[in-house]
């Protein structure tokens, strides 16, 4: 499958100095070009595909050393399946459950302008949770199955969305620091091994980017706007900072599923090191828009050509990701009411399908 | 994304899966651009036009139930796909032209 989204950005690729975005959708335009130039460059073995005598395990390693994609009809171990069903379902709850924090302010927005913005980007995230369950749904699961995990708490979604959204500028912080975390995170997936999940990366990735552009522009608004806006701005930036830092995962010494993941190519860089490009990327960024990041020990480190920091909480994310934030029982609830008050709807749809069909209407599957 | 049925069983709720298909401009084929849950092809036609194509990604959808794609398999791909090598007639470059021949 090709990614249709590759000649339709054109215009909107920005140029070497537009904006904070540019660098990581380049990355993106180079992943594709990789994974194009890769399905040219066709698989190792005979013919595109396994010899009959060739055991299927050498075959996926060879795939995997080769650059090249796994497909969803090709071997692969059962432990590669299981963890990207769980990353990407729960990258995808992720997506369902972050509509809500900003969904608080569509009704609130200052402007009408702002509020389609919001309303537009809010509709690009039920979308990415689209692509994603059908990435998963690839690797053998159904959707049903993944909300049904989702909803009584066997699954996950990102620590980030279980923080509130108190006043308009949350949603210009979520739009710059949280997607711009989201994007150092998803940038490298965008050349995952497995295809689907690549290609839906792409997809993603492109579409994350106007999201954080768009958070930036509300805060770049405010910034420059009276001292009360002014100070709007920089209280949300005070408070989502840290949680930001916390959604690459613990640090490097603490992560679980790294190293077979990178080994794997499903991960391609370590929550450390990604932390530490966010980092260096948001530091000039909070330069122009002439805000402050809340961390009094952050400085240029001459000889590592990085910043030091402070490291967030670890415990608090702990928490948080245990069910104990300051949201979590509202966001799932909020969800599971969602859900429950829907299936009479669920179930009218389809009833009126298999009337239709009873009648031999025009035709649609069962 | 669904190169298998097999996400089709356990569908409790009877809203199946539906591969989808974009035409990016006219003159170009249409190419698989990702999947849906729909209850029926109306439904999957309009979410299509809503997910796939808010940014002028196209000009023509197709979906289809995905019940209804049978998929070669990787295994079958040495009888499906291998380039007869005993059949080099079927390429053009094969054919020797003489000097001289204009407009070949």
């Amino acid at each position: 499958m090709s990614c249709n989204t590759w000649s339709v950005y054109g215009h909107d690729f920005p140029g070497p100095d537009d904006g904070p975005a540019d660098g990581l959708l380049e990355q993106v335009e180079a992943a594709e070009v990789a994974l194009r130039a890769a399905a040219d460059r066709g698989r190792p073995g005979v013919a595109d595909g396994p010899a009959a005598d060739t055991d299927p395990q050498h075959y996926f390693t060879a795939l995997i050393e080769a650059d090249q994609k796994i497909e969803p009809r090709d071997w692969m171990p059962d432990a590669y399946r299981k963890t990207l069903i769980r990353q990407i379902a729960q990258h995808a709850h992720s997506e369902i459950i972050g509509m809500q924090p900003e969904g608080n302010w569509i009704s609130r927005a200052p402007s009408l302008g702002r509020k389609a913005i919001l309303l537009a980007k809010v509709q690009d995230e039920a979308g990415h949770g689209l692509y994603l369950y059908a990435a998963a749904e690839t690797l053998g699961v159904t959707r049903d199955e993944l909300v049904e995990l989702l909803l009584t708490g066997r699954q996950k979604y990102s620590s980030i969305f279980n923080y509130p959204t108190l006043g308009w500028a949350d949603v210009g912080a979520i739009g710059w620091l949280v997607d711009g975390a989201a994007i150092v995170n998803q940038v490298p997936l965008c050349r995952c091994s497995y295809g689907p999940y690549a290609r839906a990366m792409i997809r993603v990735c492109k579409e994350e980017s106007f999201h954080q552009r768009q958070g930036y522009e509300i805060l770049h608004r405010l910034a420059s706007g009276t001292p009360a806006q002014r100070a709007m701005a920089q209280d949300a930036v005070d408070r989502w900072w840290y949680p930001s830092l916390a959604m690459f995962g613990p640090p490097d010494t603490d992560s679980t599923h790294s190293q077979q993941s990178m080994a794997w190519k499903i991960k391609r860089f370590s929550n450390d090191d990604l932390r530490q490009r966010f980092v260096d990327m948001c530091v000039q960024q909070a330069g122009v828009l002439d805000l402050r990041l809340p961390d009094p020990d952050l400085r240029w480190n001459e000889q590592r050509q990085a910043y030091d920091y402070t490291q967030p909480d670890y415990a608090e994310l702990m928490r948080v990701i245990s069910g104990d934030g300051p949201c979590n029982r509202q966001r799932i609830d909020h969800r599971r009411r969602a859900h429950a008050d829907g299936s009479w709807v669920r179930e009218a749809a389809a009833a009126y399908t298999a009337k239709r069909q009873r009648e031999d209407r025009p035709a649609v599957a069962a | 994304m669904s190169e298998d049925g097999g996400a089709m069983n356990g569908n409790r709720n009877g809203w199946p899966l539906w591969e989808v298909f974009v035409r990016p401009r006219r003159g170009l084929s249409h190419n698989h651009v990702g999947s849906l849950h729909a209850p029926d092809a109306e439904l999957a036609l309009h979410n299509a036009r809503d997910v796939y194509t808010r940014r002028q990604e196209g000009v023509s959808i197709w979906v289809v139930p995905a019940q209804t794609i049978t998929a070669s398999s990787p295994d079958e791909k040495d009888a499906f796909f291998e380039p007869a090598a005993d059949k080099v007639y079927r390429h053009p470059t094969f054919y020797e032209v003489p000097d001289g021949a204009a407009h070949l």
